[in-house]
């Protein structure tokens, strides 16, 4: 396939449906996602509701991206989400009333679905308004699908019908575990599986994390040889000396080059610059000494 | 430089014990109640037996061929999966049942986990929980021929006075629904085996010569069977005294004998893969079970619970081992550290 050119509507279609697919990839939304795809209909109108915020809220965080103050930006988000949301809401009610009684909480919980912030916060807050609003709807398409085809399966083996038509033959005894909870779990680990499959192939299986002979540690603290292997972290110290530095053992070896440097700070004393070194020194020295006590 | 100067990793002492010969006593373990199981209910419990053995075997020979895996069918675990999901099963259910059942046990529990000794829950039991959920309606289904028609003949009067329901609303159930209403039922009846159930439960007197050869053979240890059945029994006993029973101590023996208590509690939970293996872990583990299985019973609204409790202890397994691991030779006590520490 070529390379579509980074952030074209299309590019952000196909990355929400497959590339970065909400359910499958990111593993987002994971609540409504299992409870609402008991049946192929219910996860369509679960998912285009969803897809209907998610773009409209998109755009217009993207829209406001230059007003909303950063440190304000959780609770500016969270209104505009809410306030489509309530729009989606009361739409719902009124026109698809069947759907809104079967879906019920799942419709106003839109508002704290996590791929509807992530969007916003990952995407929408830092991105042009076009390429925002596609995104969300790449994302919503996205995420639809995947209910479809969680309905779908859950309820075409569970309740042997499909959008409501029966399609098994007579003699089909339904598996009810899969229209339950249990069986929401049990076809999404499934799915995941095969997304996996399809995405990362046979031949690049990812390496397993314990291998003696890697050459890049990486984060030193998630690392199960942390404290054994004497390579250097991305800091100053070793590992070794940070685990005895939580021991309190070496707090002395630390503190002597300290003192050392306010001695020589305190010889080239005579100059302003160098009174002023002393003094760092000194309440480096003091705070040390707090630490030691 | 001779053969004795070999440098190797520890074990150094091996057992002749390998898991097929474990598997094996398992299995002549199960057969006293097996045959007494095909004897009570007739031919078509054979046929299930036989179907979902013949299953669990066949799915996973095919996923290790499909998968290019060593192929361990050799070791019999599969046999014994096979073997308890068929005695799990209702005497007269269909025969694709057991089938769904063996597949789902063999390859979602054990294989997709990495096979034998990497599964979280005992696969039998695991599939026995999947076809309760799927197929509640036949997994519930007793009535099984003229033989057990009057199940309440065997009711023998009553632990407490105001019993609910009438006898008749409770044709076709378990004796342990009968239990649960208060009524008295048959202890001989209930040891022997010969009432309704599933294939492989109904007597504990099978089960319990079973669980003994395995003792005896030192395949599973006492403490989880012997904890399991005496926590839960001690907790009836309490329930029974604090309802007002006429005779708790009969009503504690026939709750330890009906329903799927002995063949979960020697069969299931000591699974070897699913329970703790330390010391402490293991009597955590069975007082757990027996809790459990308490609440489930006694408590909850169904009569019946040890698939649910023994599956819930699987799950919480790793925790008790986490938390009941012993001190390695050499290492001071937790409590000793700290007071070195706080003296320096």
């Amino acid at each position: 396939m070529k390379k579509l050119k980074k952030d074209s509507p299309i590019e952000r279609i196909w990355n929400g449906i497959f590339v970065e697919n909400p359910v499958f990839v990111l593993v987002l939304g994971m609540c409504p996602t299992l409870a609402t795809t008991t049946s192929a209909m219910n996860a369509i109108g679960m998912g285009l509701s969803t897809t209907v915020v998610l773009a409209l809220s998109n755009l217009l965080i993207a829209l406001l991206r230059k007003i909303i103050p950063d440190r304000m930006r959780m609770p500016a988000y969270i209104v505009v989400i809410a306030s489509f949301v309530t729009m989606v809401d009361f739409l719902m009610e009124g026109f698809t009333p069947d759907l809104y009684k079967v879906l019920g909480i799942y419709i106003p919980l839109i508002v704290v679905n996590c791929i509807i912030m992530g969007r916003a916060e990952a995407y929408a807050g830092k991105k042009p308004v076009v390429a925002s609003f596609f995104d969300g709807l790449g994302m919503g398409l996205g995420f639809t699908l995947a209910l479809f085809l969680l309905g779908s399966i859950r309820e075409i083996i569970g309740a042997g019908t499909w959008l409501g038509m029966k399609i098994t033959p007579s003699g089909y005894v339904p598996v009810n575990i899969f229209v339950l909870a249990p069986g929401a779990f049990l076809v999404c680990g499934f799915l995941v599986a095969i997304m996996n499959k399809l995405k990362i192939g046979a031949g690049r299986r990812p390496k397993s994390e314990w291998d003696p002979t890697e050459k890049i540690c990486g984060d030193c603290f998630s690392c199960m040889k942390f404290g054994v292997c004497d390579k250097k972290p991305e800091g100053t110290e070793t590992a070794a000396q940070t685990i005895a530095k939580s021991k309190g053992t070496v707090a002395e070896a630390v503190a002597k080059p300290a003192a050392g440097a306010g001695a020589t700070a305190v010889k080239a004393a005579g100059t302003p610059a160098g009174a002023e070194a002393s003094a760092a020194a000194a309440g480096a020295g003091t705070e040390k000494k707090e630490a030691e006590s | 430089m001779s053969e004795q100067y070999k440098v190797s990793v520890s074990p150094h002492v091996r057992d002749s014990i390998t898991t097929s010969k474990i598997m094996l006593y398992v299995i002549i373990a199960l057969m006293p109640a097996t045959i007494f199981g095909i004897i009570n209910f007739g031919a078509h419990a054979l046929l299930i037996v036989c179907v979902s053995i013949a299953s669990a075997v066949a799915s996973e020979y095919c996923y290790e061929k499909l998968l290019k895996k060593p192929i361990t069918t050799n070791d019999l675990s599969a046999v014994v999966t096979g073997l308890l999901i068929g005695l799990n099963m209702p005497p007269q259910i269909a025969w694709w049942i057991p089938v769904v059942g063996s597949v789902f046990a063999i390859i979602v529990i054990k294989q997709l986990y990495g096979g034998i000794g990497q599964n979280f829950m005992n696969p039998a039991l695991g599939a026995r929980c999947f076809l309760l959920i799927a197929f509640s309606g036949q997994m519930t289904t007793y009535a099984a021929g003229d033989k057990f028609a009057n199940l309440a003949d065997f009711v023998q009067g009553e632990f407490t006075s105001h019993a609910a329901g009438a006898l008749d609303a409770l044709s076709g159930a378990t004796p342990l629904a009968y239990l649960k209403q208060g009524y008295d039922f048959n202890l001989g009846a209930l040891f022997a085996g010969n009432v309704t159930g599933v294939i492989g439960e109904t007597s504990a007197l099978c089960l319990l010569v079973g669980g003994i050869f395995l003792l005896i053979m030192k395949i599973i240890d006492w403490k989880i069977p012997v904890i399991y059945l005496g926590s839960f029994g001690v907790l009836v006993l309490i329930t029974a005294a604090v309802r007002g029973y006429s005779n708790p101590c009969l009503y504690m023996l026939e709750e330890l004998c009906a329903g799927g208590i002995m063949l979960g509690a020697w069969f299931m939970a000591t699974d070897y893969v699913t329970s703790p293996i330390t010391y402490n872990g293991q009597i955590i583990y069975a007082v757990f079970l027996g809790v459990m299985t308490w609440l489930f019973r006694m408590v909850g609204s169904g009569s019946e619970g040890v698939s649910y409790a023994i599956i819930l202890g699987n799950v919480i397994t790793p925790m008790i081992e986490h938390y009941t691991r012993p001190r390695a030779f050499g290492i001071a006590k937790e409590k000793k550290q700290k007071k070195e520490a706080g003296a320096s």
